[in-house]
């Protein structure tokens, strides 16, 4: 019920919305196309919808604000492409994208499909940003027009890492991830970190990202009497975890990356969550200037809490308009120099790349789960 | 009037007319409906050699196989590690492609022999298994020694390359400039009209007749003498090479591979193209596969315009309704002809006298 | 001292086992029933499960003001998926199966298939994206016994697939109904001509299977407190495996079959490290499982209870 009534809604607000564009039409804007890619059906569809809903909400008052580049009133608009987080129809939406000549790229979410499709928009000359891929190898592979506006998972696991061994104390640390390229990936830095930071690692479990049941690998932690367990993973696996880690008397602190600091990570574990660690890159949202009015206009544009990459994915499409601006010209050729250099205060961060594309700095913060919330620790790194 | 007449006559010029087209639609439809589709048709074509391998398992020996992408994943990750940097090796293609059609074969037979006495859906779960476990191994050889750098993939993979002709980049013949794309295209279509040809011939060969007996009935085909255990193992060793071609034209399109591109979603819907074109008819897999690999997008550019015209505007995200479109239109064609788009004409009657000794 | 802190864990796992076990035989007693009758695998039983979960969520949530009593609540909603599920099960039969009796084996493998992504995706529209927090359903609280624990919710689950076991096995041998349905497993021609109303057995039988799958869903969901549009996948395969484990077509094979993979599962994620020295963990933990599937299916083509089933090739 509640559910075809908001459809209806947004039909309305689509229908509206339509009408008054055409109204403007008479004012010879010139149409420039933006793509964003990230998995809407499949297992993680939500953080899908939630990328799409922040590059959506940058793009919109960036033609509310209204745009002028080279002299002319300039509309964007946005294409939005599912790539079910599968590398083959990723490169196959990032060809469509091309076609339709966008002059830039907000995606893709994951690193399967942020890595193939890098070469198609390097071939075609049009910048890429990733909000949300942290695989090291995205942004290593000797392309000019791979950025992100996201930490690595070098980045983010060194800081965990060291997190683990010297802040919490861990001596016995527990390492489990999804076997995904982001969890496992997470999970190798995190424990060259932590061992170079003194910890010794226990165990190494897996898991899958479609897995419930984690009964069997943390029994097993139990019995070697880890003090810290780390996840590499997503909060879907981590929330359930979290409660079995309590349910089975598991005496160990939990923590894990920036994929499980989310609301979803604390309803999903209910009492269970509390304590829990977790990190998430950049500053928190509510810290920066226009932070929490970001926060507000989404929840009020969207109808929902935000899910994880959105601000990213608002940073990635504002770095590419503020590019433009900049250059005055939505031309790729002219604009990529000035995004290359460009140095834009976005709600997650100073968003600035070094010279392969990752983003400069790569601030971490870490939270702690207290009352069913998220509450911030500290921010380590620049 | 006159065309039907001339092509009577002559029948290569009825062949001709189809190289022209074949050759000319890559330019067609990136003129028409832009270079995204010419990367479909590429895939498109991967799938129908895929299909055309199972088609070899399923539907001539009739061996229900729910772990082919398995195969698919071995010629994959064979080109993957012997031509990138993750070795620092770099062999030809035509070393590459041999290899992964022998390497591929080999799992086949791995496959096939623990599984000779199982049938029907027993035999489709121990595939099923098996799929599995090649893509856990590949998704687990990161550590402790690296082979396949695990869940991270194996990117920087070369293109197909004559000689000094890389089809990785825009290559210039005779003033006309063949993008990426399109010279993968051609590439892939040699090697697709190659597949077909061999399926046709082995179909009606002595080995072809062979696995349409135990297909029909396994316990007479043996009575009549015909080696069931190597026709067998033939029969998935041949389909398990095809699939290894196909994985490494894969890889070396794509230029990376990681163990998701080879989930047991791809497997079945590999079977899915079988058997909704026309399980054991060449002409029929091979539209199955091309209608498959090109349904799902064609609905990315259906779902939304479709729904603004019957409803004046977008009620659902089409993103969402396009798999459901899928789903539904499997349903449907499977209702309004079960026995798959395009039959095999030879089998229907054998099919009407199996009802009749079933009614008996 | 030791010794016994190894033995507590080793409990554990076997509880754990047990717990997971359950659930999978609960599923797979769907399939097999299924595949007693027709012959046929019913790939969309997964998402019928999943959805069985989520309607039983919908109907807490709208309860949830009502004023009934949290117990009442439960029962109710459990009933409305039970029935949602029993009625989505006969309109699958109905649409996707029954035109398909006489066609080739493999055709109403793909209408299953094509229902399955269907109904995935129904249920993504209806439902939505993002994961929803599940209810306990129960008081929660955990029992200690030898050093290892149990919740009330993991508790009831192997109660409830254990009665709901030995209800079916009663059903299905005592009852007219029951012979009616063993019947037409054996021969549907000859039970047709004997009076039995094959189409009615056939429907109840989806309706049976389907409902079982609804509480199946819900317990699941209650114990990982999550349910999620995507979560019938992953279950229906590990069920179907262990159905064919058992030997499809075989009640008690299916919760045997169940209960084994669930052990088979918790016993090598959890001492698979420890046995190969860390050099296999728990990464191999599914490969562990086809491993032993494939050796059973090797030495008993049939499944482990599986020798009644007559051949279907």
């Amino acid at each position: 019920m509640k559910i075809s009534r908001s459809a209806w809604k947004f039909g309305m607000a689509v229908g509206l919305m339509a009408v008054a564009l055409t109204g403007y039409g008479k004012d010879e804007l010139t149409v420039v196309r933006v793509g964003q890619v990230s998995p809407l059906t499949g297992n993680i569809a939500h953080l899908g919808k939630d990328n799409e809903n922040g590059a959506r909400l940058a793009l919109e008052e960036a033609n509310a604000s209204g745009l002028t580049l080279g002299g002319k009133r300039v509309k964007l608009e946005l294409l939005s492409e599912d790539d079910q987080a599968d590398p083959r129809t990723g490169t196959i939406v990032a060809q469509k994208l091309v076609d339709a000549k966008v002059v830039g790229v907000v995606g893709h979410l994951n690193s399967g499909t942020s890595i193939p499709a890098a070469r198609i928009y390097s071939e075609a000359g049009i910048p890429q940003i990733s909000p949300s891929a942290t695989a090291v190898k995205y942004t290593h592979q000797g392309l000019k027009t791979s950025f992100r506006v996201m930490a690595n998972d070098a980045q983010q696991g060194k800081v965990l890492g060291e997190y683990a061994a010297k802040k919490l104390g861990a001596k016995r640390v527990a390492v489990i991830d999804d076997q995904t390229a982001y969890g496992q990936g997470l999970a190798d830095e995190f424990t060259t970190a932590a061992k170079a930071a003194g910890a010794t690692i226990v165990t190494r479990e897996h898991t899958t990202n479609n897995s419930q049941d984690f009964n069997a690998i943390l029994t097993s932690i139990k019995g070697k009497k880890a003090e810290l367990v780390f996840y590499g993973g997503m909060d879907a696996q981590s929330g359930p975890m979290m409660k079995q880690v309590k349910s089975l008397d598991l005496q160990a602190k939990f923590l894990t990356g920036d994929g499980g600091q989310t609301p979803e990570f604390v309803t999903l574990a209910g009492d269970a969550a509390e304590g829990a660690f977790a990190s998430s890159a950049g500053v928190p949202l509510l810290k920066m200037p226009g932070g929490k009015a970001f926060s507000d206009r989404y929840k009020a544009r969207f109808k929902q809490e935000i899910q994880l990459y959105a601000p990213y994915a608002f940073d990635a499409m504002n770095a590419l308009v503020a590019a433009m601006k900049q250059a005055d010209s939505s031309d790729p050729a002219k604009y990529m120099p000035v995004l290359a250099k460009l140095n834009y205060s976005g709600v997650t961060g100073k968003i600035a790349f070094d010279e392969l594309g990752d983003i400069k700095g790569g601030a971490i913060s870490l939270y702690q789960a207290r009352g069913g919330k998220w509450e911030y620790l500290e921010t380590v790194g620049k | 009037m006159s065309l039907p007449e001339a092509l009577r006559r002559r029948p290569w010029v009825g062949w001709v007319l189809c190289a022209v087209a074949l050759a000319l639609l890559p330019f067609l439809v990136e003129a028409g409906l832009g270079r995204t589709w010419v990367r479909i048709l590429d895939f498109a074509l991967l799938y129908l050699m895929l299909a055309l391998g199972l088609n070899i398992v399923v539907g001539f020996a009739g061996l229900l196989d729910l772990g082919y992408i398995a195969f698919y994943a071995v010629g994959a990750y064979l080109w993957a590690l012997l031509a990138s940097p993750q070795f620092d090796l770099h062999l030809p293609f035509w070393l590459l492609l041999p290899l992964g059609a022998l390497v591929a074969g080999v799992f086949g037979l791995l496959l096939g022999a623990p599984t000779l006495r199982l049938r029907g859906d027993y035999l489709a779960i121990v595939t099923l298994g098996f799929g599995e476990i090649i893509r856990i191994f590949l998704n687990n050889l990161g550590a402790p020694i690296n082979i396949t750098n695990g869940p991270q993939g194996i990117a920087g993979i070369d293109p197909l390359r004559l000689g000094d002709w890389s089809f990785g980049r825009t290559q210039h013949l005779l003033g006309v400039a063949l993008p990426a794309t399109h010279l993968h295209y051609y590439g892939f279509l040699v090697l697709a009209l190659g597949t077909m040809f061999v399926c046709i011939r082995l179909q009606d060969s002595r080995i072809g007749r062979a696995w349409a007996a135990i297909r029909e009935d396994e316990v007479a085909a043996q009575a009549s003498g015909i080696n069931t255990r190597n026709v067998k193992l033939l029969a998935f060793s041949l389909g398990a090479s095809f699939g290894g071609v196909a994985g490494g034209l894969f890889a070396s399109l794509q230029g990376f591979v990681s163990p998701e591109s080879f989930s047991l979603l791809e497997s079945v819907s590999v079977l899915c193209m079988v058997v909704l074109g026309g399980m054991g008819h060449v002409a029929g897999v091979v539209l199955g596969a091309l209608m498959l690999s090109i349904l799902p997008e064609a609905l990315r550019h259906v779902a939304g315009p479709l729904q603004q015209k019957l409803f004046g505007q977008v009620l659902v995200d089409p993103e969402s309704l396009r798999l459901l479109l899928f789903g539904l239109s499997l349903v449907l064609v499977m209702l309004v002809r079960p026995e798959g788009l395009w039959p095999s004409p030879l089998r229907r009657p054998e099919k009407q006298s199996d009802e009749a000794t079933a009614a008996d | 001292m030791l010794v016994r802190a190894h033995l507590s864990i080793f409990l554990q796992q076997v509880l754990n086992g047990l717990v997971l076990g359950s659930v999978y035989g609960l599923v797979a007693l769907g399939y097999t029933m299924v595949y007693g009758i027709l012959g046929l695998i019913n790939f969309a039983h997964g998402e019928v499960v999943m959805v069985g979960a989520l309607c039983a969520l919908s109907a807490m949530t709208a309860l949830q003001g009502s004023g009934l009593p949290g117990f009442a609540v439960v029962l109710l909603a459990l009933l409305l998926a039970v029935l949602a599920c029993m009625a989505l099960g006969l309109a699958i039969e109905r649409i996707a199966y029954r035109p398909l009796r006489r066609a080739p084996r493999l055709a109403p493998l793909i209408t299953a298939i094509g229902i399955s992504i269907l109904l995935q995706n129904l249920a993504m529209i209806l439902w939505g994206r993002q994961y929803h927090s599940f209810p306990p359903l129960l008081p929660v609280h955990t029992l200690h016994f030898g050093g290892a624990s149990i919740s009330t919710v993991q508790l009831a689950i192997i109660l409830v697939s254990g009665a709901l076991m030995a209800g079916l096995l009663l059903l299905v041998h005592l009852s007219s109904l029951g012979r009616a349905m063993r019947a037409t497993a054996e021969n549907p021609q000859v039970a047709g001509l004997m009076g039995v109303n094959v189409d009615r057995i056939i429907a109840v039988t989806f309706a049976i299977g389907s409902g079982l799958a609804a509480v199946a869903g819900v317990l699941v969901s209650a114990n990982y407190s999550v349910a999620h549009y995507y979560m019938g996948f992953l279950l229906g395969l590990k069920a179907f495996t262990a159905a064919v484990l058992g030997g499809i077509g075989n009640l008690a094979g299916a919760m045997v079959g169940g209960v084994l993979l669930g052990l088979i599962e918790s016993i090598g994620a959890g001492y698979l490290g420890d046995l190969t020295d860390g050099f296999l963990g728990s990464n191999y933990q599914d490969v562990f499982a086809f491993l032993v599937l494939i050796i059973v299916l090797v030495l008993r083509p049939r499944g482990l209870l599986g020798e009644r089933v007559a051949e279907r090739a």
